[in-house]
C-alpha cells in the first residue's frame, strides 16, 4: 500500500486520483502507524515551508517519515514535499527541513541573472544529468512537466537526477537512495506525470 | 525554458457544456468529463471550467462534474464563474480544482483575493478581468461584461497582483467574439504593467492569431479560447505543430 502522508496542508484529491488512475492501492493517512504499514510513502505539499515543517513536527508525523525512510522504505516528496526533505529552507527566514537529503531551498529570484516571473508557473522540460533514474524508466529527457514554485533546491548537485531550464538550471528532482522527490507536480503532467508515479510504485 | 500554454474553456451549465461542441469521434458532445479528457489527450495544457450555473442544484452537479473530470484528467483545471467568498474557493479546491479564477467576486469585495491568497497561496488564484475600451482608456466590466465598473483596468489588475493574484486572464470585450485575433495592443499594456503570467483570452479566430500573439508579445504565457476549439476550427495538437514550426517553445 502507498500511504499519501495527510498532515494537514493542501488538497490530496488529485494526488490520491493519480494514484488510483494508474491501479495503485493507495491511502491518504494522518495515521502514523498506517504509514509504518504501508510499503511506499508520499509526502505532499503546498504552501509556505515553515507552516508545513511545523505541522510535520507537530503532528510527530515527521520523525515517522524519516524513521521509515531510513529503514529503507522508499519515500516520495513532491513540489513543497520535496523542499522539506533537504536540510534548511530560506523561505521567509530559515528554517530546519528534515535532513533525508543534503541542500538548501533558496529563492529562485536571487539567483536569476535576468528577471523571469516568478512563480515559475506551467510545463517545462527535464533535462537529465547524470545517468537515468529508476524514477524516470518510462519517460525520456525533454519531457515536460508541470511546475508552480517559487523557491528551489541548491547545493545538491550530488543527488539531482532532473533540472528545468528557467534562466538558470532549476532542481526538478532529486534522489538519495530510496528517498525521491519532485519539484514539479507528476499528478498534474499528463501521462508523463502518471508513468513517473507508476515508476515510483514499481521500486 | 517554460513552454506557452493553450488553454480550452468550457462553459458548464446544469452539469452540460453550454455552446454547441461539434466533433467526430466524441460520442457525449456536452459532457464536461469527456470533453476534458479529449482535450487532455489532444496536448491541452490546462482547461478552465466555468460555472454558469444559477441554481444551488446546478452548483452540486457542477461539483460533481469537477470531481469526476479531476479523477480522469491529469493536467491543471482552473475553475470560475460565480466565486465570490472564500468557502467557494474551498468547495471547489476539494473537489480537484487547481487553482480559482474570480471576476467580479473580487470587484464586489476586494479583499477576495487577499484572503484567499493568504489561506491557499498565490498560486492558486487567478483574476480574471473583462476589458473594454471606454473614453481612450482601459475599462474593467463587471457581470460577464455587462456593466462597466468606472475602474481603469491596469491599475484594478496591478491592484489585485499586489494583493495575491498569482496569475491574470485578460478578457477583451473589443475582440471577443470578433475572431479576427487577440487584443495585442491591451495585452501588451497588461504584460508590461505586471510580474505574473498573463493568459490572453477573446478574439482567436485561427491558429495564426495564436502565432501573432506570441511572436508579438513575448511575454504573454497562454492562450484561452473556447468556441474555435469546441467547433474543430483549431485543432489544439495542429496548433502546437504549427508553434513549434515557429520556433515558440511549447509541448508536444
Amino acid at each position: 500500500m502507498i500511504a499519501i502522508a495527510d498532515y494537514g496542508v493542501g488538497n490530496l484529491f488529485s494526488l490520491r486520483s493519480s494514484f488510483e488512475f494508474i491501479g495503485a492501492d493507495v491511502a491518504v493517512t494522518g495515521s502514523a502507524d498506517e504509514l509504518r504499514d504501508a510499503d511506499k510513502i508520499v509526502l505532499p505539499g503546498v504552501g509556505a515551508f515553515r507552516d508545513a515543517a511545523a505541522l510535520l513536527k507537530e503532528s510527530g508525523l515527521g520523525e515517522v517519515i524519516c524513521a521509515e525512510a531510513e529503514k529503507g522504505k522508499p519515500l516520495l516528496g513532491i513540489c513543497l514535499g520535496m523542499q522539506l526533505l533537504f536540510d534548511k529552507s530560506f523561505e521567509y527566514g530559515e528554517y530546519e527541513g528534515l535532513g533525508l537529503i543534503p541542500g538548501n531551498v533558496k529563492p529562485i529570484a536571487d539567483d536569476l541573472p535576468v528577471p523571469l516571473k516568478i512563480p515559475q508557473i506551467g510545463w517545462n522540460a527535464l533535462t537529465f544529468p547524470g545517468e537515468k533514474s529508476p524514477l524516470f524508466k518510462y519517460i525520456n529527457e525533454g519531457d515536460c512537466v508541470y511546475f508552480v514554485h517559487s523557491y528551489y533546491a541548491t547545493d545538491c548537485a550530488k543527488s539531482t537526477i532532473a533540472t528545468t531550464e528557467y534562466g538558470i538550471p532549476i532542481t526538478a528532482a532529486v534522489a538519495e537512495d530510496n528517498v525521491f522527490g519532485c519539484q514539479f507536480h507528476p499528478e498534474k503532467s499528463g501521462t508523463v506525470g502518471l508513468n513517473i508515479l507508476k515508476a515510483f510504485c514499481e521500486i | 525554458m517554460i513552454t506557452k500554454r493553450i488553454i480550452p474553456c468550457l462553459d458548464v451549465k446544469d452539469g452540460r457544456v453550454v455552446k454547441g461542441v461539434n466533433f467526430k469521434g466524441l460520442a457525449d458532445v456536452s459532457s464536461p468529463v469527456a470533453l476534458a479528457e479529449y482535450y487532455s489527450n489532444c496536448g491541452a495544457d490546462e482547461l478552465v471550467f466555468y460555472d454558469i450555473t444559477a441554481s444551488a442544484e446546478g452548483r452540486t452537479i457542477f461539483t460533481d462534474i469537477l470531481r469526476e473530470t479531476a479523477s480522469k484528467v491529469f493536467i491543471p483545471l482552473t475553475v470560475g464563474g460565480g466565486i465570490n467568498t472564500v468557502e467557494d474557493f474551498d468547495r471547489v479546491l476539494k473537489c480537484g480544482a487547481d487553482k480559482v479564477s474570480v471576476n467580479s467576486g473580487a470587484i464586489r469585495n476586494p479583499d477576495l483575493v487577499r484572503e484567499a491568497a493568504q489561506r491557499y497561496g498565490d498560486q492558486c488564484v487567478v483574476l480574471s478581468a473583462d476589458i473594454k475600451r471606454v473614453d481612450g482608456e482601459f475599462r474593467v466590466f463587471a457581470k460577464g461584461g455587462r456593466e462597466d465598473t468606472g475602474m481603469e483596468a491596469i491599475s484594478w489588475i496591478k491592484r489585485c497582483v499586489a494583493n495575491g493574484a498569482g496569475e491574470v486572464v485578460v478578457n477583451s470585450i473589443d475582440t471577443d467574439g470578433v475572431k479576427k485575433g487577440f487584443d495585442i495592443e491591451m495585452l501588451k499594456a497588461v504584460c508590461e504593467a505586471v510580474g505574473v503570467p498573463v493568459i490572453a483570452s477573446g478574439g482567436a479566430g485561427s491558429a495564426e492569431d495564436f502565432i501573432t500573439l506570441f511572436k508579438e508579445i513575448p511575454d504573454i504565457d497562454a492562450g484561452l479560447a473556447a468556441s474555435i476549439f469546441h467547433f474543430g476550427e483549431v485543432e489544439i495538437a495542429d496548433l502546437k505543430k504549427l508553434m513549434r514550426d515557429n520556433d515558440i517553445n511549447v509541448r508536444l
